[in-house]
C-alpha cells in the first residue's frame, strides 16, 4: 500500500507538473539541475517546512552528469588535506550509509586498493595516506604483496604493495538520484521535468526563473546545473568561473566476469584524475575506465578507439587478465570541471543565489555532505529552517530480480505473477519491474534502463525493445512512434504501418 | 524438485527437432522450455523465403518451415511444451532452473539439451566510434520491428557488414520504401550466402562497399550520418579515403555469437561438440554458427539421438 500511494503520488505529480505550465506559485527554494547534487538538496530541504521545486532540462532526472558517474562511494583518499572536496568526500562516505539504509539504495562496501609497483611509487602510496589521514579517512594500510595475492588474486603479481582504504563503496549513480528524487517528492517537493532555464531576473526579493514551461518565482535560488553551472551563473551577473568538461570513456564487461576483482583497483593518481580504474558497480558488471580528456562541447559524448586502447592498456597493467571480448557496452561521461575544488558559496552580489559548481569528482559521494553545506548557507542567508512535523525518511526498497537470490525470486514471483514475466532476459528484469520503474517516472527507454538494467546487458535490447516499447506505450497511452531513447527527437521508430 | 527425464532449452528450430529425435528414440518424457509466447524462434520474424530447400527439398518461409515442427511437436503427448518459460540457471547435475509468470521452479533431468540459439553482435562488440542516438539497431531487431510489429525504423539506412540478416533487411527495407545508401563491409568479400547478395542487394542495386570502415557516427539524438573510411588488407584505414554518407538509421549485421551463457556458468565447456559434463548437450547455432536452418535441424536431430542413447544405455 505505502509504495503504491508513493508511486502514484510521485506520477501523478511529475507527468502533471511537467506538462501543465507552472502555475506562477512562489517557492521559497527553487533548484535548477535534477542530477545526484540537486535531488540531494531537494531531499535534504524536503525536511523542513519549505515550498521547494527542482527544475530539470531534460526528459528525466540524473540525465546528464549522473548517469555516466562510475557510482564509486571513495573513502577520501586522493584529496589534498586542505580542499573542501576531501572534507566532503569523508563526510559525504559517512552520510550515505544512512541514507542508503532510509532509502533501500544499493550501496555496498567493497573497499579500494590504490596500487604501487616500485619503490617510488610506494614513497606517493606513503604520502597520500598521510594526507588522507588528515583528512580523517578511517582504516587506511599499507598491504603487503603476499597480502595482495591473497585477497586480489587476479591482481598483477608484479604488484609491490597497496593501500587499503576499506570504507570505499559502490552505488547505482542513477538509482541513488531517482530513489533521492522519489523520496523528496514524497515530502512535497515539487519537479519540473523538461523545464530548461532560460534567463534569470532579479525582481525584488525574488528570482524570476524564466523557463522553457513557464515562469518561477523563488526567494532562495540554487544552482546545481552541472556542466551548464556557468551559464546560469551568469545569468546573474556572476561569471568568475567556467566549466570545463573533462570527458571520461567509461567500458562495461559482461556480468558473468562479476568476481574479475574482489575491491576496487586503483593506480596511483595523475595530475588531472584518479587514473583509469577497476570498478565494481552495483549492477555486478566490472567497468573499465574513465579516461580524462579536456573537450570544448558540453555534448560531447562520443567514445573513441584511441580511448578504449587507453583504458585495455591501463588496466592490464593492474589486472592482466582483462579481455577485450568481454566488453558489452561503453559511455562516455563529462566531469564538470572547474578548477581543482568544488565551488559552494552564496553569491554576495546576488543574495540568495548560492552557487554549487565545479561538483566533479567525488561529487557523488560528498552530494549528502553537499546537501547539508548548501542547507547551512541558506539558514545563514537568512532562509529559516523549521523542521517538519512529519517527514517521511524512509522508502521502501525497489525490488531488482537481478539483485536477490533465486530463492528470494521464487516467492516474490508466487506473490506476483508478474515478476515472472521475464522481458530482459540478459539481465533478468520482469514486466512487473519495467511497469513500477515507467509508473514512478521512466519515460524513455534510457529512464527505464537506468532504473532497472533492461537493455543494458549484451545483447544490448536486441530481443527486449519491442516489448518494452509496448509497455511504455501501454502505461503512458503514447503511440509507438511517440516512444524515444531520451526524449523527443530521439524516437525509436518513425512510422507505425499496422496500427496507422 | 521435479524429476523430468529430458529438459530442452529453447523452442526454435534446434530445440524442436532435438524434442521430436528424442521422441522418435525412445524419450518419452521431455519438456520443452520456450521463452517467448510461441514456439519457432527466430524463424517467426523471416518472412522471406529460403528455408528447406536442403531438409524439405522445398522452398518454404520461416513461420512455415517452423510450423511443420510445432504441428508435429503438438501431436507428441510424450513432449510437454511450457511457453513464457525462461531459464535462468543450469547446474553441471543437469537441474534447470526456470521463471515463468507465476512460478519459479528447478527441474532435475537426466539430459539436458541446450538449444539457446545465437544472438547478434552490437556495435559495442566491434567498437565503432562517435556518438550513441537513437536509430541503431542490429539487423535482427529491425526485423522484428518491420515484420512482427509493422514499425518502421527508419527512412535513409546505412548497413554495417554484410552478413545475411543484413542483405535481407536490405531487401526488405527497399520493399518498404526506405532507401538503403550503403552496405559498408570491413573485409574484401561478403560475409553472406552468394544468393542474398544476388537476391536482395544486386537485384536492388544497392551499393555495398568492400573493404570499408564506418569511421564516425554523428547524432546527438537521433542517428544524422556517418563517415565511412577505406581500408587496407590489414585493416588500417587508408589516409584521403574518407567520405560521410547522410542516414537517421544504422543496422549493425557483423556476425553472431551463440548464446551459452548458462553453460558457461555453470562451469560447463564445450569442447568438439560436446560438452565436458555428461548428459548435457548443445546444439544447433548455440553449438556453432550455422549458415541455414536446415544444418541446425540436422544437427539437432543427431543430438536428440545422441540424448537419447545416453539416457538408455
Amino acid at each position: 500500500m505505502f509504495l503504491w500511494r508513493t508511486t502514484k503520488q510521485f506520477k501523478k505529480e511529475i507527468v502533471s507538473l511537467a506538462m501543465t505550465n507552472s502555475s506562477m506559485k512562489t517557492y521559497d527554494v527553487t533548484i535548477i539541475g535534477a542530477g545526484v547534487i540537486g535531488t540531494s538538496i531537494a531531499r535534504e530541504l524536503s525536511r523542513y517546512r519549505l515550498d521547494t521545486a527542482l527544475l530539470e532540462k531534460e526528459e528525466d532526472l540524473a540525465f546528464g552528469v549522473s548517469k555516466s558517474n562510475s557510482g564509486i562511494i571513495h573513502p577520501g583518499t586522493q584529496n589534498p588535506s586542505d580542499s573542501l572536496k576531501g572534507k566532503l568526500c569523508v563526510q559525504g562516505n559517512f552520510l550515505i550509509r544512512k541514507i542508503s539504509k532510509e532509502l533501500g539504495l544499493d550501496f555496498k562496501e567493497a573497499g579500494e586498493l590504490i596500487v604501487s609497483f616500485n619503490e617510488e611509487e610506494t614513497k606517493e602510496l606513503l604520502r597520500l595516506k598521510e594526507e588522507a589521514e588528515i583528512l580523517g579517512v578511517p582504516g587506511l594500510r599499507i598491504v603487503n604483496s603476499a597480502w595482495l595475492r591473497q585477497n586480489e588474486p587476479n591482481l598483477n603479481s608484479e604488484a609491490v604493495c597497496g593501500l587499503y582504504a576499506p570504507t570505499a563503496g559502490i552505488i547505482s549513480p542513477y538509482r541513488m538520484v531517482y530513489d533521492l528524487a522519489e523520496n523528496a517528492v514524497r515530502n512535497k517537493v515539487e519537479i519540473y521535468t523538461k523545464t530548461k532555464v532560460v534567463n534569470i531576473v532579479r525582481a525584488g526579493k525574488y528570482f524570476e526563473i524564466h523557463a522553457s514551461t513557464g515562469m518561477f518565482k523563488s526567494r532562495y535560488l540554487i544552482n546545481a546545473a552541472g556542466l551548464f553551472a556557468d551559464d546560469i551563473s551568469r545569468m546573474l551577473g556572476i561569471d568568475d568561473f567556467k566549466i570545463k568538461p573533462r570527458k571520461g570513456e567509461e567500458f562495461i564487461l559482461d556480468k558473468k566476469k562479476e568476481n574479475l576483482t574482489r575491491h576496487l583497483i586503483f593506480p596511483l593518481p595523475s595530475k588531472i584524475s584518479k587514473g583509469v580504474l577497476i570498478i565494481k558497480t552495483a549492477d555486478g558488471n566490472p567497468m573499465i575506465g574513465p579516461t580524462a580528456e579536456e573537450v570544448e562541447d558540453k555534448e560531447d559524448l562520443s567514445t573513441s578507439e584511441a580511448g578504449l586502447n587507453k583504458v585495455l592498456m591501463s588496466v592490464r597493467r593492474m589486472v592482466p587478465a582483462i579481455d577485450e571480448k568481454d566488453i558489452i557496452a561503453y559511455f562516455a561521461g563529462l566531469r564538470p570541471w572547474s578548477g581543482n575544488d568544488f565551488i559552494i558559496r552564496h553569491e554576495t552580489k546576488a543574495h540568495g543565489f548560492i552557487n554549487v559548481a565545479g561538483i566533479q569528482s567525488p561529487g557523488l559521494t560528498a552530494s549528502p555532505a553537499i546537501a547539508l553545506m548548501v542547507c547551512d548557507i541558506l539558514n545563514k542567508a537568512g532562509l529559516g529552517l523549521k523542521r517538519k512535523f512529519i517527514f517521511h525518511s524512509h522508502h521502501k526498497k525497489t525490488i531488482h530480480l537481478f539483485e536477490i537470490p533465486l530463492s528470494k525470486t521464487k516467492s516474490i514471483i508466487k506473490k506476483d505473477h508478474a515478476y515472472g514475466d521475464i522481458v530482459c532476459r540478459c539481465e533478468m528484469v520482469s514486466a512487473k519491474e519495467i511497469r513500477g520503474a515507467i509508473r514512478r517516472g521512466a519515460g524513455t527507454m534510457d529512464g527505464i534502463k537506468f532504473r532497472t538494467r533492461a537493455q543494458a546487458g549484451r545483447c544490448h535490447g536486441s530481443f527486449c525493445t519491442t516489448r518494452i516499447m509496448k509497455i511504455l506505450a501501454e502505461e503512458k497511452n503514447i503511440p509507438l512512434t511517440g516512444v524515444t531513447k531520451r526524449g523527443i527527437g530521439s524516437e525509436i521508430v518513425i512510422e507505425d504501418r499496422a496500427n496507422g | 524438485m521435479v524429476r523430468r527425464d529430458l529438459v530442452i532449452v529453447g523452442g526454435g528450430p534446434g530445440g524442436m527437432a532435438a524434442a521430436i529425435s528424442a521422441y522418435e528414440n525412445g524419450i518419452k518424457d521431455i519438456l520443452l522450455l520456450e521463452r517467448d509466447q510461441y514456439l519457432g524462434g527466430v524463424l517467426n520474424q523471416c518472412v522471406h523465403t529460403g528455408f528447406g530447400i536442403d531438409y524439405f527439398k522445398e522452398i518454404l518461409t520461416g513461420p512455415e518451415y517452423a510450423a511443420r515442427f510445432i504441428d508435429k511437436i503438438k501431436n507428441i503427448s510424450g513432449i510437454e511444451v511450457s511457453l513464457k518459460s525462461i531459464a535462468v540457471k543450469l547446474t553441471n547435475d543437469k537441474a534447470v532452473t526456470f521463471l515463468r509468470p507465476g512460478k519459479l521452479e528447478t527441474v532435475r533431468a537426466k539430459a539436458v539439451i541446450m538449444a539457446t540459439g545465437c544472438r547478434e553482435k552490437t556495435r559495442e562488440m566491434i567498437h565503432i566510434q562517435g556518438t550513441r542516438p537513437a536509430g541503431i539497431f542490429s539487423a535482427g531487431l529491425a526485423q522484428k520491428l518491420i515484420n512482427i510489429e509493422g514499425l518502421l525504423p527508419g527512412r535513409e539506412v546505412v548497413i554495417v557488414g554484410s552478413g545475411d540478416i543484413g542483405l535481407i533487411m536490405a531487401r526488405r527495407f527497399t520493399l518498404e520504401g526506405a532507401k538503403v545508401k550503403a552496405i559498408i563491409e570491413i573485409q574484401k568479400e561478403s560475409m553472406g550466402l552468394l544468393r542474398n547478395m544476388i537476391q536482395c542487394v544486386e537485384d536492388f542495386d544497392i551499393p555495398v562497399y568492400f573493404n570499408h570502415k564506418i569511421s564516425w557516427i554523428y547524432g546527438k539524438d537521433r542517428v544524422e550520418k556517418v563517415s565511412v573510411v577505406k581500408v587496407d588488407d590489414n585493416l588500417n584505414e587508408i589516409p584521403g579515403t574518407l567520405f560521410e554518407i547522410k542516414c537517421d538509421t544504422i543496422l549493425m549485421s557483423v556476425g553472431l555469437i551463440p548464446e551459452n551463457e548458462l553453460i558457461e556458468m555453470a562451469g560447463v565447456r564445450i569442447e568438439g561438440g560436446r560438452t565436458s559434463a555428461p548428459g548435457i548437450f548443445v546444439c544447433g547455432n548455440s553449438l556453432k554458427i550455422y549458415d541455414v536452418v536446415d544444418s541446425v535441424t540436422a544437427d539437432s536431430f543427431l543430438t536428440g539421438r545422441l540424448a537419447a542413447n545416453y539416457m538408455l544405455s
